[in-house]
């Protein structure tokens, strides 16, 4: 059976990249491209532009800024100490004469990864149950009693736990990076998936009663393409909600838990880590704070605002008006 | 006499009540309580009944949309009322759906040739460009512009969006398509287009319509045979012209009294009007007895304790009333009208059929 929709089911864009495909095979008069529609909604959506060329400079500033710049970030140079802002030192150095800005550049690199892979995963874990507990009824009550006893669970002290138990096994298997990387993602995706998946779940509650779903089981739609082809395109807005809410959150709880000194080792910079760790000389040199700080806030925002031009695009109804 | 293409035996679709901290079923609501009837090959049943007797519920049940309490269904000499969801699949071909509410019966997110071809995807193994051939070709059938395959459902009126459910159901060549209230969400003009689009549709291509509706003139236009339902049970089943020409059960007689009249002056019934007082008995908790004894002008005192039976008083009608049952006293109608009121009559005229006074 010819069925185009079939996806992972977690990534909004995949989704609708599927759902997307089959109108420019069959319209007949010079059949546009659906995302040549979806681009130019969401060119007229000015802060989204602007916050997606401002997300893609920051990928690529911590991308590949770091072949370009020779200062290497874990290097100390204890006769520039504490320096201000200087073309040798954009963005100065700290207490042991690192550079801020490859520092900066290298915990970009790690936060922002492992504040999107958690992203994906919270909202894989999320709109799973999520729409598992909406559409079938016996799975409703052990999923959400699940999904309460995860949300009433004492976050840090499971992090802790997870840590403590994990971290070793994990080191060993995957090297030391690698490790507490899948280790950060693991515990940060699967204590936050709570909030999308109830949010999923109320959105698939209120589509399973709509006419069109009743339609698709008229036809013989089988549950599991009624959920891909009907279910996920119209719970895609508060899933896009959810993921860029989603990367900031979890581009703090790593900040959190590198500060409890549960995340990567002090060596390794995140952008939580410089955060925290300039948060003691705050008073005799504030800029050390602001960079950091000012990356994340930057990422989120421009995350916001990309999403929010993204689920307008992503809407047949908003498009074109 | 054609075979029967659909029959309905005893259908009963209750729907528990759950009350209280343990969440126990207290009750029912009986929305449709031991429904029968055959539609035969190529006939318009029209199912009537006010709001809430449980004619969306008969129509869906009847689909096998829910799960049945009890009753049989035969659809084309299958019997569906327990098979399992996965193997009806196989069957859904033959039986399909037009729904109320345009706008919320087509997904937002899909673009018109997509909705229309979601039953070719499920059911058929054509290749894209067959799928699209017969996408267009639908397209034109229901009367759509075949440039608009690629809009949106909301870029579409009323009408238009109603066209695409038609499409739709139309597209894996059914035999028995049940219109839910096709026409109560549209307005008069494009309700007319859409009956006689559907009428068009029938006489091409040999269909087999469940009608419900509500608006009595709309179903006298277009049905052969039409049910009366009253709080999930069918009160009359008789053949079109001898329903509205004579109707029997009281409940009919107050529902068709209660039609207007286009021309009030020229009406020969002035003033004979029959206004049921009281409301409709919860489903939940119908009244012993007939469902109808506690509203009926007509009531005796058999019918607060006996349920009547659904029996054909003359060929071809069904009424479910003590009135018309000699064991408990009533008499057989004198038989007027229809000589034979067995076959389906052939409908002449299109809509808006005028209406020819003759109520009782």
């Amino acid at each position: 059976m010819t069925d185009p929709v079939v996806s992972s089911g977690n990534d909004p864009q995949t989704v609708t990249a599927s759902h997307q495909m089959g109108p420019e095979a069959v319209a007949v008069p010079a059949a546009r491209s659906q995302w040549r529609d979806v681009w130019d909604q969401f060119r007229t959506h000015k802060g989204a532009l602007i916050g997606a060329f401002v997300f893609l400079g920051i990928c690529l500033f911590v991308a590949i800024g770091p072949w370009f710049w020779p200062l290497d970030p874990t290097e100390t140079n204890m006769r520039a100490r504490n320096e201000g802002m200087s073309w040798a030192h954009p963005m100065g150095t700290d207490r042991l004469g690192r550079d801020t800005f490859a520092r900066v550049m290298a915990g970009g690199r790690i936060s922002m990864a492992v504040g999107l892979v958690a992203m994906l995963l919270s909202l894989f874990l999320g709109t799973l149950i999520g729409v598992l507990a909406g559409y079938f009824k016996r799975l409703d009550g052990p999923l959400m009693r699940l999904t309460d006893m995860f949300l009433a669970l004492p976050i840090l002290p499971l992090l802790l736990v997870l840590v403590v138990l994990f971290r070793e096994p994990l080191s060993a298997a995957f090297g030391i990076e690698t490790g507490i990387f899948v280790l950060m993602v693991t515990a940060i995706g699967i204590t936050s998936w709570m909030q999308t998946a109830r949010i999923v779940r109320g959105d698939v509650l209120a589509l399973k009663e709509r006419e069109f779903i009743l339609a698709a089981r008229s036809i013989g739609t089988p549950p599991r393409r009624i959920i891909t082809r009907h279910m996920l395109p119209n719970v895609l807005s508060p899933i896009m909600v959810s993921a860029t809410l989603g990367i900031a959150t979890a581009i703090i709880t790593e900040s959190t838990l590198s500060f409890l000194g549960l995340g990567f080792p002090p060596d390794f910079p995140t952008w939580g880590r410089l955060l925290f760790d300039a948060v003691s000389f705050l008073q005799s040199y504030p800029m050390r704070a602001v960079w950091p700080g000012l990356m994340i806030s930057l990422v989120v925002l421009s995350i916001n605002y990309v999403g929010d031009g993204l689920r307008d695009a992503l809407d047949p109804r908003i498009r074109g008006r | 006499m054609t075979r029967p293409l659909v029959e309905v035996r005893d259908l009963k679709m209750h729907f528990p009540i759950h009350a209280g901290l343990l969440r126990r079923q207290i009750g029912a609501v009986r929305a449709v309580d031991g429904v029968s009837f055959d539609i035969r090959e190529g006939e318009t049943l029209g199912l009537v009944g006010e709001s809430g007797c449980g004619k969306s519920t008969c129509g869906r049940a009847v689909l096998r949309l829910y799960d049945i309490t009890d009753g049989e269904i035969v659809i084309d000499g299958k019997a569906i009322g327990h098979e399992d969801q996965n193997s009806l699949r196989h069957v859904r071909p033959t039986m399909q759906m037009v729904f109320q509410d345009p706008q919320a019966s087509l997904n937002p997110r899909m673009t018109v040739a997509r909705i229309i071809s979601e039953p070719l995807d499920e059911h058929t193994k054509m290749s894209g460009a067959e799928k699209r051939a017969r996408v267009l070709e639908l397209m034109d059938k229901v009367g759509l512009n075949p440039t608009f395959a690629s809009r949106y459902p909301h870029e579409f009126s009323g009408g238009q969006r109603q066209r695409i459910g038609i499409a739709r159901a139309l597209a894996l060549n059914p035999k028995f398509i049940v219109c839910d209230e096709p026409i109560a969400a549209l307005d008069v003009s494009i309700q007319a287009q859409v009956v006689n689009l559907l009428e068009e549709l029938q006489d091409e291509l040999g269909l087999t319509y469940l009608f419900i509706s509500h608006d009595l003139s709309m179903v006298r236009h277009i049905a052969d045979r039409v049910a009366v339902m009253y709080l999930g049970k069918i009160a009359e089943l008789a053949p079109r012209d001898d329903l509205y020409a004579q109707p029997l059960h009281p409940y009919t007689q107050a529902l068709l009294s209660a039609v207007p009249e286009p021309d009030p002056a020229q009406s020969d019934n002035q003033g004979e009007r029959i206004v049921l007082r009281g409301d409709v008995p919860s489903p939940a908790n119908p009244p012993d007895g007939c469902n109808f004894c506690t509203r009926c002008p007509a009531v005796m005192d058999v019918c607060r304790r006996i349920d009547p039976d659904f029996r054909e008083v003359t060929p071809g009608r069904y009424v479910a009333c003590h009135l018309y049952d000699p064991e408990h006293g009533g008499t057989a109608p004198e038989q007027t009208g229809g000589a034979n009121p067995g076959t389906a009559q052939a409908r002449t005229g299109t809509y808006p059929s005028t209406q020819q006074g003759g109520n009782p």
